[in-house]
């Protein structure tokens, strides 16, 4: 249980391509949405956090682009930092900077153009220069090589994975936001092009353009806003190796590190039991089940089986990305922070077509950086 | 629960303009085993770790989760954070805001730069608005000419003024065995020296270094127990305002005035020439050793080469500025603003060897970077 709590949040719609805007224009928008979301002015902002990254951006100090658009300039200029990864880790350092007493509140926000860099390029530019950047690798022929190492140590088919990509391409049909909604048969899943086996296309998320804000304020601020705050009740990051060869792939312990931390800081002993509503990276469909094992849900290589018997859909007993998750919209270092709005608007309860049936008092949210989730960032929010 | 947090390690690399013996990995390496041996710990006493650098400069993605074979950062938190030339200074700060959040007791800060794989200004230039600023505010250099002509025009300052700034730090950089340029220079060395963008020439401007340097934060009871004299954060502030370089008034530097106002205003420092014993400024180039002098209040502006000239910012001086040698003597920019808060925690700790300036109780350390954005961090000898 920590002392911050979400007031306020807005995201844009996510889409292939937002010729329309530049960084800065999306980051106004979602900038005065969350303030009026939250019932606040940007001078009751005292703390600032931005989130880009400088190769999706294609600029160096890719904050600078935004710097004027979040209000960080306001009143001869306010205290602000920038995080470069996923947007709950943005939302983690927002969180410390209230807690160490110096600040009140803080304006998190986080875009990426997806639609102005070329994807392959920019991941291929995590890997190692000398040994394994020259073999061409990326994050879906790395996320390839972590499906296959699973599917082999458990056991699994790429159905098993198709029918992720069904239910939360499915869900994203209630999400006005998502880029990608569709009702998929298992033959269309298993019918699409391959791009790096056993990967095909409807296993992988889209390339998409967006930005999101969120509103932190402490205990003492957010007690005093109209709205109902959304707690943060734990939260912990975590990474491990950086080499693929100095990983099992199958296995991802710096999650199951940071999950166990987030639950002791929340007071969880049974997430399966506690836990009403999760929203985790889904960037490859093999991706939800397994970071659905590390979270605890349920034992290691059975959640393919648990996805199968509807146990995680919209209206299962415990709903995984009811929004269509980031297999439905993947504006990178955006989604992690969409998947704290999302959880949050379903505590709310403003999740319109997509909230899901039931009181949803504890929920999870989870962020990612790095090749095959080196790094993980869990978030647990709740009334 | 918030804590009091103290500076219990510092580590840097042998700056120099190549460093061929290492490679990114393991220059990060090379600090973070230096700081912590300086603190006495081993990596499995460190909580989380922080690390930053400017992308573009050695084009590696996401540094923190590629680096972690150097960091130590296996198993461990770890976030990155970027700003540009600010990196250091914003990372300096993010290792005080998580000790002092509560949320874990040691943290290992890490900078590093290894500018000799890169094309500095071909990276700098991207940072500049595409259609509006580019063509005019392309890398690092007109933007600080723009500046320096503005303040010479104003105040009609002389280039010899600027000149005694950089003599001052390369004089102390040849005190400092870590430094890149370790050799003294005169007025005339200076005045002579190639220009490169009125009225800025090459002994005027900071050079591109290879390095890093990791500096080991606290909670304050593990400080106590880990550090007989650590250097406690006393305060901290930042102004990152602008997106475009035409919007700064290059006549004052207000990100700097504006953090150290509101620094000033807390502390409750009146006379900062008497209060601070010791500086360490973000001083890219020798113009900036005067004109930001002024915006830190310690002169009225146009007053500063008196200053200057009469030692006051040298070492036996009233107030000592970069007994470093400061960035003119070093650059490896993701670590150049965590090098100023961990060369001021050596002055408050006693341990600047070669470099000390004598009864050091609050050291202020300087971060610049981006457009003309600021921050700041003061140390002192007892917690706040």
């Amino acid at each position: 249980m920590t002392d911050i709590a979400i007031v306020g949040m807005a995201q844009t719609p996510y889409r292939r391509r937002r010729d329309d805007a530049n960084f800065a224009e999306l980051i106004y928008g979602v900038t005065c949405e969350a303030l009026d979301d939250a019932g606040l002015e940007i001078g009751d902002i005292d703390n600032f956090i931005t989130v880009s990254n400088d190769f999706w951006d294609g600029r160096t100090i890719s904050s600078m682009a935004v710097q004027d658009a979040c209000g960080s300039s306001f009143d001869g200029g306010r205290n602000v930092s920038t995080v470069e990864g996923d947007g709950t880790f943005g939302l983690l350092y927002g969180m410390m900077r209230i807690l160490s007493g110096a600040y009140q509140t803080t304006l998190v926000v986080v875009h990426c153009k997806g639609s102005e860099g070329n994807m392959r390029l920019i991941t291929n530019g995590m890997f190692d220069y000398i040994y394994t950047r020259p073999l061409g690798i990326e994050a879906t022929g790395a996320a390839a090589l972590q499906a296959r190492r699973y599917m082999d140590k458990y056991k699994l088919t790429e159905e098993d994975f198709a029918h992720v990509s069904i239910k939360n391409r499915g869900n994203a049909l209630r999400n006005p936001n998502a880029q990608l909604a569709e009702t998929l048969s298992l033959d269309q899943v298993m019918a699409s092009k391959p791009i790096a086996s056993p990967l095909k296309l409807h296993d992988i998320s889209p390339i998409s353009d967006g930005a999101a804000a969120v509103v932190l304020a402490h205990r003492n601020v957010a007690n005093k806003l109209g709205r109902k705050p959304v707690w943060v009740k734990g939260i912990a990051h975590c990474s491990e190796a950086h080499f693929l060869g100095d990983r099992d792939l199958a296995e991802a312990p710096a999650l199951r590190d940071a999950a166990f931390r987030a639950y002791q800081m929340a007071g969880i002993e049974d997430p399966f039991a506690e836990i009403d509503l999760v929203e985790l990276y889904d960037a490859y469909s093999y991706m939800e089940p397994l970071w659905f094992e590390e979270l605890g849900f349920c034992p290691k290589g059975k959640g393919a089986e648990l996805i199968r018997l509807g146990a995680t859909a919209f209206d299962g007993p415990l709903p995984v990305n009811p929004s269509g998750g980031v297999l439905s919209a993947h504006a990178v270092l955006v989604a992690g922070l969409a998947r704290v709005i999302e959880a949050s608007l379903q505590i709310r309860g403003e999740a319109g077509e997509r909230q899901v049936e039931g009181p949803v008092e504890l929920a999870l949210a989870h962020g990612i950086n790095g090749p095959c989730g080196q790094s993980h960032c869990v978030v647990i929010l709740g009334e | 629960m918030a804590q009091r947090v103290g500076i219990i390690g510092f580590g840097q690399t042998y700056h120099r303009s190549h460093r061929d013996d290492v490679n990114g990995v393991e220059l990060i390496n090379e600090a973070v085993r230096a700081a912590l041996e300086d603190a006495g710990l081993t990596i499995d006493d460190i909580d989380a770790v922080v690390i930053g650098n400017m992308d573009h400069f050695e084009a590696v993605n996401y540094v923190d989760t590629w680096s972690v074979d150097g960091s130590g950062a296996w198993m461990k938190p770890l976030i990155k954070l970027t700003t540009g030339g600010t990196t250091g200074s914003t990372l300096g700060i993010a290792g005080y805001h998580h000790a002092a959040s509560g949320l874990f007791d040691v943290v290992l800060v890490i900078g590093w730069e290894k500018n000799s794989e890169s094309d500095t200004t071909g990276a700098i230039i991207t940072c500049s608005d595409p259609i509006f600023d580019r063509f005019s505010f392309s890398g690092a250099l007109p933007g600080l000419a723009v500046e320096a002509s503005a303040y010479i025009k104003r105040y009609g300052i002389k280039e010899e003024d600027a000149a005694r700034v950089a003599v001052r730090d390369r004089a102390h950089g040849a005190n400092n065995p870590y430094a890149q340029l370790q050799t003294p220079v005169t007025i005339e060395e200076v005045m002579q020296s190639p220009m490169l963008s009125w009225p800025i020439k090459l002994l005027d401007i900071c050079p591109r270094s290879d390095g890093a340097a990791a500096v080991i934060f606290a909670g304050e009871r593990k400080a106590r127990q880990l550090c007989s004299q650590p250097a406690w954060v006393h305060y901290t502030a930042v102004r990152h305002s602008h997106t475009y370089f035409g919007d700064v008034d290059y006549t004052r530097l207000h990100t700097l005035e504006a953090a150290v106002q509101e620094l000033y205003h807390h502390m409750g420092i009146k006379e900062p020439l008497k209060e601070l014993d010791v500086v360490e400024l973000y001083q890219p180039y020798s113009f900036a050793g005067l004109k930001w002098i002024e915006a830190m209040g310690l002169c009225k502006p146009g007053e500063s080469p008196r200053l200057i000239w009469d030692g006051v910012t040298d070492m036996g001086g009233e107030l000592p500025f970069n007994p470093s040698g400061g960035v003119i003597c070093t650059n490896c920019i993701g670590a150049t603003g965590l090098l100023r808060i961990g060369e001021a925690a050596l002055q408050v700790m006693d341990r600047a060897i070669g470099r000390q300036v004598p009864d050091v109780n609050l050291a202020l350390a300087t971060g610049f970077g981006g457009a003309y954005w600021s921050d700041l961090m003061l140390l002192g000898k007892k917690p706040w």
